[in-house]
């Protein structure tokens, strides 16, 4: 049974959106798809706040319709607005909208402008249904396709080497998790026989596990959680996020930073259930979060590109959600994740701001931008607080949530790593703001200018997500987003506890002063400090040799084992196709010698031949009237005299 | 017709068709040919009428089939003179041996 | 009468040489014009000779039809032609040789033929006269298809004639 609503509407939009821009953007609307996009976007938006809302006040959607049968099994396409959707939801309609807005200004002149808004509006219609989505198989359709959106914007600018090789990077990478996502599913699928969320949270929660054994629901987990590893570039996958900042900066905000990488949480916490069913598999998460975290974070201390800087941010914020999610906390988790989307986003978009106004990447170029970009500097410096933790703003009550998860369920270790991972994230956003916004403009060739309105306006919207989403999940409300979660899927929750956040506090003010202090005060020392640690230094430097390791263990070996299939093929298969081809080409030069020489001969001799009678013959053809005229005489006389027997 | 034997006109006619005949067959001249042409037909003529003259057959057939004969003739060097105008018009020649079109 | 019969066969004698001399003017002359000429004459030799056969009428066709209107029209395309006839020009082709004894042949043995030949003549055919009239009567009842045939090649050679003769480029 359809039962078309408004809510339907809300992927649907964009997606029309993103037809009309491919098919006739670059001829018609040109600098106008923008504004085709921007509308169905805030349209999508109006259609779904006040769902979101009437969710946040008790609701609960679900519509779906039969879209495939097989035998007697049928396949449900529909939505499914919960708690944990809906303030995904609400998340990604705001984000989306004003990245959009942004990038309209962004991207002004560009000669590929509507080609570009149309594989964001692809992008936001595919997130839109990924979020929305009630079964696995819908899930994983919006989930390849944003991994195209992201390959085809992350080579926007293919026609720099660098970035068709990102692109290609993170698609290939991504798609490693992918195939395990895919796997886990289809397992999933053969031990409780649904792809539906609401069924399967049903069945887990009456305790059937289906026919098969429990450590198969737990390789099935498993291999779902790969795809989080790849989509949320967890360790060790995290590798193609850092190259995937060669795509335009508004699309490393919306797809790099606030929502795509985003996904992979969001299935984690999509199939709470399913890890809460086989709790063996959690430490295996919280293990590659907290690694990721810690190690993202270390690498982030030496980076000099900024938008690499925040890429790594990006991993190990990453991190620490899965980290959470890993120790049953689900509110956590998914807190800091709305939270981190706003404050990311904007720093992001500040970074692009910066890029745009000055043309470099590079911080060791910038400096004292802060007068110069005034609602850039501003903007970025509130949501770096936001991101390293300092109170009020909103990354200090997730931040918080997360380490209160640690220190209350008993993950000791974890939690002093998390909170190292709290500090260093202090000082590494601190050393980006500090190099950047203040001393002295270090390149004289560097022309800073602030951005137009288009582009400050989002940033400053986005303040506002930065500083107040945090208090709807704070002591201050009583936890009421985690409480708001809990709802929907049951999980634990702890009270507040002084200790963790002084620890917190005292994390993100000493990061933050650090960095001051190095940067702003003693500037030497950082050389001296990256001398005496020099092996430190440059393992945080070539970001752990990863990239390095991966070539070499993995690309390489498969590249030697491609050259040695190769060979095979040259040496037997081609050679004995070669041989094959020889021996038809001998019996080809018998017969053609057969030919040439023997029925060609015969008919070449026929040709001479009646060439040579010809000759003899055509003499005969004088065309001289007269000449036959006595030749027919002659004959005639030939013939009176044969007739009257005179001879 | 007493007067002269049959034979010796008809060695006449001979005689007369074998002169037609040699111009037919030498002069490069067109319009020569058509003369001797006519040349042989008065032969064959000459020939009809003498037969008719002397054979039981009814004796106006041999001169009814002379005038079909001039005839015939005269149609003959109609189109062959309407052929020579034609053919000096557009290659400028009216000798016949020039006129090889039909070689090998 | 015997002189008159003789008068009359030394005329037909001479009447026949003259034309066998005027014929081997036809064929011999250099000059076309000439040659026409002697044709006129022998034409005109011959209607003598069908005179002395008693065929009147078809000795008056002869004048009217050859010497009339087939001369006059050989002679206008003799003018037409004229300055290739000229005195270099030569007359003959390369076959005259071939020609003459391939004519020798035949006429040595046709000669023969006709003079082995023993030709009946019917004594009543001799003496009968052949009248206009009756040669219309043949020709409107006896042959008159033949007749009709004849008309009808003679439309189809005046047309093209015509049309061969004509100018190509109508404009």
């Amino acid at each position: 049974m359809v039962t078309a609503d408004r809510i339907f509407l809300i992927p649907l939009l964009p997606f029309a959106a993103f037809v009309v821009n491919i098919l006739f953007g670059a001829r018609f609307l040109k600098h106008r798809a923008a504004w085709l996009s921007i509308l169905t976007s805030i349209a999508a938006c109006v259609i779904a706040l006040p769902v979101c809302f009437e969710v946040f006040g008790g609701a609960r959607f679900a519509n779906d319709f039969a879209w495939l049968r097989i035998n007697d099994g049928v396949l449900r396409f529909g939505y499914l607005v919960d708690p944990l959707s809906a303030s995904l939801l609400f998340m990604v309609v705001i984000v989306g909208t004003l990245i959009q807005i942004y990038a309209s200004g962004y991207m002004q002149g560009d000669p590929r402008y509507s080609r570009f808004f149309a594989y964001v509006s692809l992008f936001m219609s595919a997130m839109l249904t990924l979020v929305i989505s009630n079964n696995f198989i819908l899930f994983f359709m919006a989930w390849e396709i944003m991994g195209l959106c992201s390959y085809l914007l992350i080579g926007f600018y293919f026609q720099k080497e660098s970035a068709a090789k990102a692109c290609f990077k993170a698609f290939l990478t991504t798609r490693l998790g992918d195939v395990g996502f895919l796997i886990g599913v289809l397992m999933l699928f053969l031990a409780l026989g649904t792809f539906d969320f609401s069924e399967i949270n049903r069945a887990l929660a009456l305790g059937d596990h289906g026919a098969l054994p429990l450590s198969f629901l737990a390789t099935s987990a498993i291999f779902i959680f790969c795809g989080t590893i790849g989509k949320s570039a967890q360790f060790p996958l995290h590798v193609w996020l850092p190259d995937a900042m060669e795509g335009p900066t508004p699309v490393s905000a919306l797809i790099h930073a606030a929502t795509m990488v985003a996904a992979g949480v969001f299935l984690v916490a999509r199939s709470f259930t399913i890890f809460m069913a086989v709790p063996e598999t959690m430490p295996v998460v919280t293990t590659i979060g907290c690694i990721t975290a810690f190690m993202a974070a270390f690498i982030a201390l030496t980076q000099t590109d900024i938008k690499r800087i925040l890429a790594y941010s990006t991993i190990s914020q990453l991190g620490y959600m899965v980290t959470a999610l890993g120790m049953q906390g689900l509110g956590a988790g998914t807190f800091h994740l709305i939270t981190h989307a706003f404050f990311k986003a904007l720093l992001f978009l500040g970074a692009g701001s910066v890029i745009h106004g000055t043309h470099v990447q590079d911080i060791r170029q910038m400096g004292g931008l802060f007068k110069k970009m005034p609602h850039t500097a501003v903007t970025f410096i509130i949501a770096s607080l936001a991101l390293a933790g300092v109170p009020p703003l909103s990354g200090f009550w997730s931040k918080d949530e997360i380490l209160l998860t640690a220190f209350a369920s008993g993950h000791t270790l974890v939690f002093w790593i998390l909170l190292l991972t709290a500090f260093m994230t202090a000082f590494y956003m601190f050393r980006l703001v500090f190099i950047t916004f203040f001393g002295k403009a270090r390149d004289p060739h560097v022309h800073a200018h602030e951005s137009p309105a288009v582009m400050t306006l989002p940033l400053w919207g986005l303040v506002l997500g930065a500083v107040l989403l945090g208090i709807p999940g704070s002591p201050l409300m009583h936890h009421w987003f985690q409480q708001f979660l809990a709802h929907a899927i049951h999980h634990p929750e702890y009270h507040p506890s002084a200790f963790v956040m002084t620890c917190s506090v005292i994390a993100a003010v000493g990061g933050i002063t650090l960095a001051g202090i190095i940067y702003m005060k003693n500037t030497h020392w950082a050389e001296s400090i990256a001398k005496r640690f020099r092996p430190l230094y440059r393992l945080s430097f070539n970001k752990f040799y990863l990239d390095e390791i991966y070539s070499k263990f993995i690309i390489r070996p498969f590249t030697a084992l491609g050259e040695v299939l190769y060979r095979f093929d040259a040496k037997v298969i081609d050679g004995s196709v070669n041989g094959v081809g020889a021996g038809a080409m001998w019996l080809g030069a018998v017969k053609n010698w057969i030919d040439k020489y023997i029925v060609d001969g015969l008919v070449n001799f026929m040709g001479t031949l009646t060439c040579f009678l010809n000759s003899i013959v055509k003499r005969l053809q004088t065309g001289f009237v007269q000449n036959y005229l006595l030749i027919a005489f002659l004959g005639f006389l030939a013939f009176i005299i044969w007739e009257l027997k005179l001879v | 017709m007493t007067l002269i034997p049959v034979e010796h006109v008809l060695i006449f006619s001979l005689l007369l068709f074998a002169i037609g005949l040699y111009g037919t067959l030498t002069r490069r001249n067109i319009i020569g040919i058509l003369i001797s042409i006519e040349l042989m037909l008065n032969a064959a003529n000459i020939n009809l009428v003498v037969f008719a003259k002397t054979t039981s057959l009814s004796p106006e057939t041999g001169q009814v089939f002379a005038v079909f004969v001039i005839a015939i003739a005269a149609v003959t060097v109609a189109v062959g003179l309407a052929i020579v105008l034609a053919l000096y018009r557009s290659r400028k020649t009216i000798f016949a041996d020039e006129v090889h079109l039909l070689k090998w | 009468m015997e002189i008159l019969t003789l008068a009359a066969k030394i005329g037909a004698y001479a009447l026949m040489t003259g034309v066998l001399l005027f014929a081997l003017g036809v064929v011999a002359l250099r000059n076309l014009f000439h040659s026409a000429l002697c044709l006129a004459a022998a034409l005109i030799g011959i209607a003598g000779l069908y005179l002395f056969f008693r065929a009147d009428f078809l000795a008056a066709v002869q004048i009217l039809l050859y010497v009339g209107a087939v001369m006059t029209v050989i002679i206008f395309a003799i003018m037409l032609t004229e300055h290739l006839s000229g005195k270099t020009t030569i007359q003959h082709n390369r076959q005259s040789l071939p020609a003459f004894l391939g004519i020798a042949a035949l006429v040595t043995v046709i000669a023969k033929v006709i003079l082995q030949t023993p030709w009946p003549v019917t004594q009543k055919a001799l003496g009968a006269h052949t009248s206009v009239e009756g040669i219309g009567t043949a020709l409107m009842t006896v042959y008159v298809f033949p007749f009709e045939v004849i008309s009808v090649v003679l439309i189809a050679a005046l047309i093209g004639a015509v049309i061969i003769a004509k100018r190509e480029n109508p404009s």
